[in-house]
């Protein structure tokens, strides 16, 4: 059994609006062990995005404990333990590719940036394309160059929120190919928020399914498939009885409701 | 190019139209000086146009006998001599850019303050916004006055008039242009752990540039303006405000206009010039021409 990098106890988060309180999370328990690929599936407003936020130190919970490699989010976060892809690609668009893939080599002050910098452009297949601009790019394009960057300062947790969430489709399906590769060769521990059945299935070594109002886990499915699996695997029965199971958990959860 | 030619013919034929209007207007605005001689003439179109346009103390001067001036005042006398109409520009442009430098500094660092602290913010903004309720022409003269009798004379203060009135366009850009960055950059510096001088070099001011370059525009003009407003409670000592005082002090109209001219040659010059290094920059920073 590896070593639990992420460990959540009951926890819970809170917010305070002005009409009545929003339960975000409530009473989540979950364990990510090192090397898993774990992704949060749910509805819009299931918490899935908060979660990862709390992990990141983004958010704080209001009760319950959170671990991430045995410290709190907070003393992780300043440790700088885990890279971080948004929703949107978030490139500075005053910087070129490879000076947007430096800038957290810059800030933490991390020798060797142009090394760095080549080998995560490598990875992400944007060799080449160090001198262009964000707008010279496409979307599909920019998001990898985002991943480059959270990769760059090597960290072992990847916490990826919805991070194909705005592309199109066959974009998509490439770019989840090419994380799943990324992934296997480079034994990061990622957590990857999806609203996507396939691409949570395709993906994940175990799969969080969360339900809204309030926000709290469903069902954990452990998926237990090959490393190597390509996008054919999408049509083969044990992927389809696994989304069946995901979408059995959605359901229980009441998220085709209303 | 295309669209600079597309530009141009619609601003040129206004300025036509200001042209034919301007030598009409002649006619009768100097009418007090000239009917005499226009019927001693015999009266006549010839007469009426040579006399409205040519009198050499107009009312109103006709635009070639301000260009004329212009022209004497530039290339015909020494510019280093009180004569020069480029003494008097020189005088009012280095208090201008003198004043433009301090009131973009201290306009800068106003807004990084405020951008940082919500109790700076809140103490800070409403004394800004009321500073420009206060008009500079009634504070001008007790600003040069007071300076004066503290032994500050001749550029500082004018300068120091220009930094009043330019401040607040850039602070209040630069405030909105350093707080301009998306959630989500903020947060990818927050997990990176960035230091608030870090966000702010690599962030914020990188960011704020276009408004910056916007602020700035206006800033140099109206800096113009209070160079020149500054140097009209001094004595009328030099500059191009003295002239304007000097003028009409003596009813000589064509010193007035030619620094009418002078001062708008200017103004429109520095503007272009924050125009062209805006260009040049934001072509810099990648941004899609």
């Amino acid at each position: 059994m590896a070593a639990a990098v992420i460990e959540a106890k009951d926890l819970s988060l809170t917010f305070q609006t002005a009409d009545s309180p929003v339960y975000a999370l409530s009473k989540v328990n979950l364990t990510v062990a090192d090397g898993d690929f774990v992704s949060f599936i749910g509805p819009s407003g299931c918490g899935k995005t908060t979660l990862l936020r709390v992990i990141a130190d983004l958010e704080q919970a209001t009760s319950g404990s959170l671990t991430v490699n045995g410290l709190t989010p907070h003393a992780a976060r300043l440790a700088r333990a885990y890279g971080y892809v948004f929703q949107a690609p978030g490139l500075f668009p005053w910087r070129t590719v490879e000076k947007n893939v430096a800038l957290p080599l810059e800030i933490m002050g991390i020798e060797g940036a142009a090394e760095r910098v080549k080998r995560n452009l490598d990875l992400v297949n944007l060799g080449g394309f160090e001198k262009k601009f964000p707008w010279q790019l496409s979307g599909g394009m920019q998001q990898r160059v985002s991943i480059a960057r959270a990769l760059a300062f090597d960290p072992k947790l990847l916490l990826m929120d919805e991070p194909f969430g705005a592309l199109d489709e066959i974009v998509r399906d490439k770019l989840n190919q090419q994380l799943l590769d990324l992934w296997a060769r480079t034994l990061k521990t990622v957590v990857f928020v999806t609203h996507s059945i396939p691409e949570a299935v395709f993906l994940s070594t175990k799969i969080v399914v969360m339900s809204p109002r309030p926000g709290r886990i469903i069902d954990v499915i452990e998926t237990n498939l090959p490393r190597d699996r390509t996008l054919d695997f999408r049509e083969a029965p044990e992927f389809l009885k696994l989304a069946h199971r995901v979408r059995e958990g959605l359901k229980a959860g009441h998220s085709y409701e209303d | 190019m295309k669209t600079e030619r597309g530009q141009a013919i619609p601003v040129l034929i206004v300025c036509l139209v200001l042209v034919v209007v301007w030598y009409l207007a002649c006619i009768p605005m100097n009418a007090v000086l000239t009917s005499a001689k226009i019927e001693a003439a015999g009266g006549g179109l010839a007469a009426t146009l040579r006399e409205s346009w040519n009198h050499p103390r107009p009312v109103i001067p006709a635009p070639h006998q301000v260009l004329v001036e212009v022209w004497n005042t530039v290339f015909m006398i020494a510019p280093w001599k009180v004569k020069s109409l480029l003494y008097h520009c020189w005088v009012t442009l280095s208090s201008t850019l003198v004043g433009f430098t301090m009131g973009t500094l201290l306009g800068v660092g106003l807004a990084i303050l405020i951008v940082h602290s919500r109790l700076l913010s809140k103490a800070l903004m409403p004394w800004i916004i009321a500073s420009q309720t206060i008009p500079i022409l009634a504070i001008a003269p007790m600003i040069i006055v007071v300076l004066g009798a503290m032994g500050f004379t001749g550029l500082l203060p004018k300068a120091l008039i220009s930094t009043y009135l330019c401040f607040f366009p850039v602070t209040i850009g630069m405030v909105k242009g350093l707080m301009s960055p998306d959630v989500i950059h903020r947060d990818l510096m927050r997990t990176y752990n960035a230091s608030a001088a870090e966000t702010l070099w690599k962030l914020r001011l990188p960011a704020s540039v276009p408004y910056l370059f916007t602020s700035l525009k206006i800033a140099i003009a109206i800096a113009l303006t209070g160079a020149i407003v500054g140097e009209l409670p001094t004595g009328a000592i030099a500059g191009i405000g003295a002239r304007l005082l000097v003028g009409s002090y003596n009813g000589l109209t064509m010193m007035i206009w030619s620094a009418l001219v002078a001062g708008s040659v200017m103004a429109a010059t520095l503007v272009w010039l924050v125009g062209y290094a805006e260009r040049k920059t934001l072509a810099r920073m990648g941004v899609r021409s």
